[in-house]
């Protein structure tokens, strides 16, 4: 498995699974959702689950990632599950409307 | 107290989070809680994400960040010299966005909105983009 400069990936169950970095924006946005969709592309995973236990910042480039794989995977019968996400980060999301999405 | 910082960058991702941190270093001295930090890093990033992304659509332009504080007043200027915006009014509206395929969902203004407490888009289609916003650091210093 490839280990990202800054997101981790690792896979288990159909679920590939990102430990997101302390800053989520558009500067590495682009390079986290290479890594994931290619697990999916390849058949190894449908489910993704972005953790933030580690994400003390993200803006709406995290958001429109986040909703990306929700599209990509939602044909599939994949989910999108999101953990440990707190303060600013929570707050962003509850505002996006992912919640009520996912 | 009357302070300014300016900033003059090109239109690079890395340097979406470099305003964030200049910014957040430059306002440390009104004392601001942590939420206004946060608002005020989320409202700047998607400023200059918007100047790179939209403003430059990823090519190598200047763009310029001026800093001002007076009293507890906190006000930021951010301007491209990139396309500029056909209709602003269009613009702010919640989840509307030229680049969907790019996965773009649209909420960047809303947030600027939403995190400052006032926010000015004047665009020149063609020639550029200026975001002006300010914003009331009470800080540990209210009772709030
Ligand atoms: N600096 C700019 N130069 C040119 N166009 C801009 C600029 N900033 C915003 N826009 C236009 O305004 C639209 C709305 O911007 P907004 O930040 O709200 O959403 P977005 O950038 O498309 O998506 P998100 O911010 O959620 O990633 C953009 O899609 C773009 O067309
Ligand atoms: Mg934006």
């Amino acid at each position: 498995m490839n280990i990202l400069k800054e997101a981790n990936c690792q896979i288990e169950k159909e679920t590939v699974k990102i430990i997101l970095p302390e800053e989520l924006d558009h500067s590495n946005a682009i390079e986290i959702r290479t890594q994931i969709d290619k697990n999916i592309y390849l058949g190894l995973a449908k489910n993704v689950e972005f953790d933030f236990s580690k994400t003390k910042f993200m803006d709406s480039s995290g958001i429109g990632m986040i909703m990306g794989r929700y599209k990509l995977v939602k044909p599939l019968g994949g989910k999108v599950i999101l953990t440990g996400e707190t303060g600013n980060v929570e707050r962003i999301i509850k505002m996006s409307g992912l919640y009520k999405l996912i | 107290m009357k302070d300014v910082l300016k900033i003059e960058m090109y239109s690079r991702p890395e340097n979406e989070g470099f305003a964030r941190a200049a910014v957040a270093t430059f306002m440390a001295r009104l004392n601001p809680t942590l939420e206004e930090i946060n608002d005020v890093k989320t409202a700047v990033s998607e400023a200059v994400t918007n100047a790179v992304v939209h403003g430059y659509d990823d090519e190598t332009g200047v763009i310029n960040m001026e800093v001002e504080i007076e009293g507890h007043a906190l006000g930021i200027t951010i301007t491209d010299y990139g396309m500029g915006i056909e209709n602003v009014e269009r613009a702010r509206e919640p989840l509307y966005t030229t680049k969907p395929d790019e996965e773009r969902s649209g909420m960047g203004f809303t947030f600027m909105e939403i995190f400052m407490d006032s926010l000015n888009i004047s665009s020149c289609y063609g020639k550029g983009t200026r975001v002006h916003m300010t914003k009331i650091i009470a800080g540990g210093n209210s009772d709030k």
